[in-house]
């Protein structure tokens, strides 16, 4: 296609945004054979097959319409039950609830709805690689936070409080972590919350992996006394329901402020896709055994690769949840890209340098162990190759 | 039967070759403990052999017939049905036998080299039995689905290779 003269005709906003980094990656891994992935951000689980029937039969019925706007309404009050019976979360369907294409899209709409141009925020890194282009495309100046390897990647009361500025305006938390598997429990959470009243802060609780939390059941920081005023939840059916493809998330979060994200949210999206809401009403009515058996399953995973990752000398701490692990990779001399690089084009194996899940990624690669235990032992097997040559 | 015993089986149901060194590492616990448990699953009966499930329909010399057999029966006062279906299940060329509630009492999988070597052995060896009352029989054509696996089409897995 002929291009425009060379005047530039893109917003600055849009100039303004870094592409991501595991774009490069992909393209490289992409191009290859054989390559075992644990690049992978999704659950190696296709949707289970009754979610799946539900869609169909959704359509068959005709069900093929916009739904409200803020999604079906039975589905929504699934939703409150849901977050109510697994969480002790009290939201109201009607008002409290609005269902999202995907979770990604939950975010872009809330800090839309609540940021101004100036207004930082504070995000714990290593994190989702859209967090801070979404900030920024709000208006925001997105500030990261660095969480540490010795504490396991828990963001701390510490590090919180020495970010905090007269303009900060609100805090994105998301625990269990992409790309670390931390996890916060009650207490700490207490602790993180008491700062954040004390500077009248706002929360966006990324809880997509909530689910996958292995070794105590997850802690959401709305539940928490006083919170829930402050506190936006971001969740969705991709990772526990193994339903990426999708597309189907939710926010819940007190009226006002939900109230001002339907509104962008009915001009830029209208609805979430209808035949996938009928797909997550079965997921939420008859799918507790499918995610027990797959959170079982990822358990099993996690205790094999974290041991092994650590066998081959490259350490790791044990991940309370999400599926992914996050081992040092210093030992070995390489930067984090440099180590993803070389490993792909050595032995064929695809994992992500930490380096793109921004601050405090550096020096530390993101495992993904949703992948086949052979595929994991095979990857245990030539990592473990690479990395004798560079010890 | 407790929760680590559960799940040690449901990970050899799953891949019956899984090392007992891989199986302590996915449950955060000793190898030796892990043998422990499999050796007394197995003394208890509960583990009763490891197979390979085979796709024999791939496998180029193999042109052997595979027969699903209704058998109703009348059990005798002193053997009940668990002493017709020994009757039955002693014949090598049966490969399995389940009792059934419904229309017929006992099923029987069969497996010959031809369908005429699968009727020989219905007329003269299960009919002919004295607590047989008819036979159904039944040819297989394709195995879609066994014990879990899904034969075809081949599950590939369709992720892209690296996403965020």
């Amino acid at each position: 296609m002929k291009q425009l003269s060379s005047k530039n005709y893109l917003s600055e906003t849009a100039r303004s945004i870094k592409p991501s980094g595991i774009r490069k990656f992909f393209d490289l891994a992409n191009e290859m054979e054989g390559v075992v992935s644990l690049g992978v951000g999704e659950p190696d689980f296709v949707t289970s097959w009754n979610i799946c029937e539900a869609a169909y039969a959704s359509m068959e019925s005709g069900y093929t319409s916009y739904s409200a706007n803020a999604g079906l309404l039975e589905l929504r009050q699934e939703i409150s039950t849901y977050l109510q019976k697994q969480f002790q979360l009290e939201y109201k369907a009607e008002k409290e609830i609005i269902v999202t294409t995907g979770a990604s899209q939950a975010i872009d709409i809330a800090f839309r709805a609540l940021v101004d141009p100036g207004d930082e925020v504070l995000i714990a890194e290593p994190g989702f690689v859209a967090y801070a282009p979404i900030v920024q495309l709000a208006g925001g100046i997105p500030v990261p936070v660095p969480t540490t390897a010795d504490n396991h990647f828990k963001l701390t009361v510490e590090q919180l409080e020495s970010h905090i500025n007269e303009k900060t305006k609100m805090v994105l938390l998301c625990f269990p972590n992409n790309p670390t598997g931390a996890t916060l429990d009650r207490e700490e959470l207490k602790k993180l919350a008491a700062v954040i009243r004390r500077h009248d802060l706002l929360v966006l609780s990324d809880e997509i992996y909530a689910e996958l939390s292995y070794d105590q059941s997850h802690c959401s920081i709305a539940s928490l006394p006083e919170m829930a005023e402050r506190t936006v939840v971001i969740s969705g059916f991709s990772k526990a329901f193994a339903m990426t493809g999708w597309r189907l998330g939710y926010l819940a979060g007190p009226e006002p402020l939900l109230q001002a994200m339907l509104k962008i949210h009915q001009y830029t999206m209208m609805c979430a896709p209808t035949i996938a809401q009928h797909g997550a009403l079965e997921a939420l009515r008859n799918g507790r055994e499918d995610v027990d058996k797959m959170v079982a399953s990822y358990r099993r995973r996690r205790n094999y690769f974290v041991k092994a990752s650590n066998r081959i000398g490259l350490p790791c701490h044990m991940p309370g949840g999400a599926f992914y692990a996050f081992p040092s990779i210093r030992e070995t001399g390489l930067t984090s890209e440099q180590f993803a690089e070389q490993l792909l084009q050595e032995e064929k194996v695809a994992v992500v340098p930490g380096s793109v899940f921004g601050a405090g990624g550096e020096g530390h690669v993101r495992c993904s162990y949703a992948a086949s235990m052979e595929a994991l032992q095979t990857a245990i097997e030539r990592i473990g190759r690479f990395v004798e040559k560079r010890l | 039967m407790n929760e680590k015993e559960l799940e040690i089986l449901e990970i050899l149901e799953g891949n019956a070759r899984t090392p007992l060194a891989t199986i302590a590492d996915m449950m955060e616990m000793e190898k030796h403990e892990v043998e422990k448990i499999v050796k007394s699953l197995e003394e208890r009966d509960i583990i009763l052999n490891y197979q390979a499930v085979i796709n024999w329909d791939h496998v180029p010399s193999n042109d052997g017939v595979t027969a699903m057999i209704d058998v109703k029966v009348a059990p005798k006062r002193e053997i009940g049905f668990d002493g017709v279906a020994e009757r039955i299940y002693r014949f090598p060329e049966v490969k399995a036998v389940y009792l059934m509630s419904g229309a017929y009492d006992l099923s029987v999988q069969i497996e010959g080299k031809t369908m005429k070597e699968v009727a020989f052995f219905v007329s003269k060896k299960l009919s002919t039995l004295d607590s047989v009352l008819s036979t159904t029989t039944h040819f297989l054509l394709k195995k879609y689905k066994h014990d879990g696996v899904i034969f075809e089409p081949e599950q590939k897995d369709k992720r892209a290779v690296v996403s965020p």
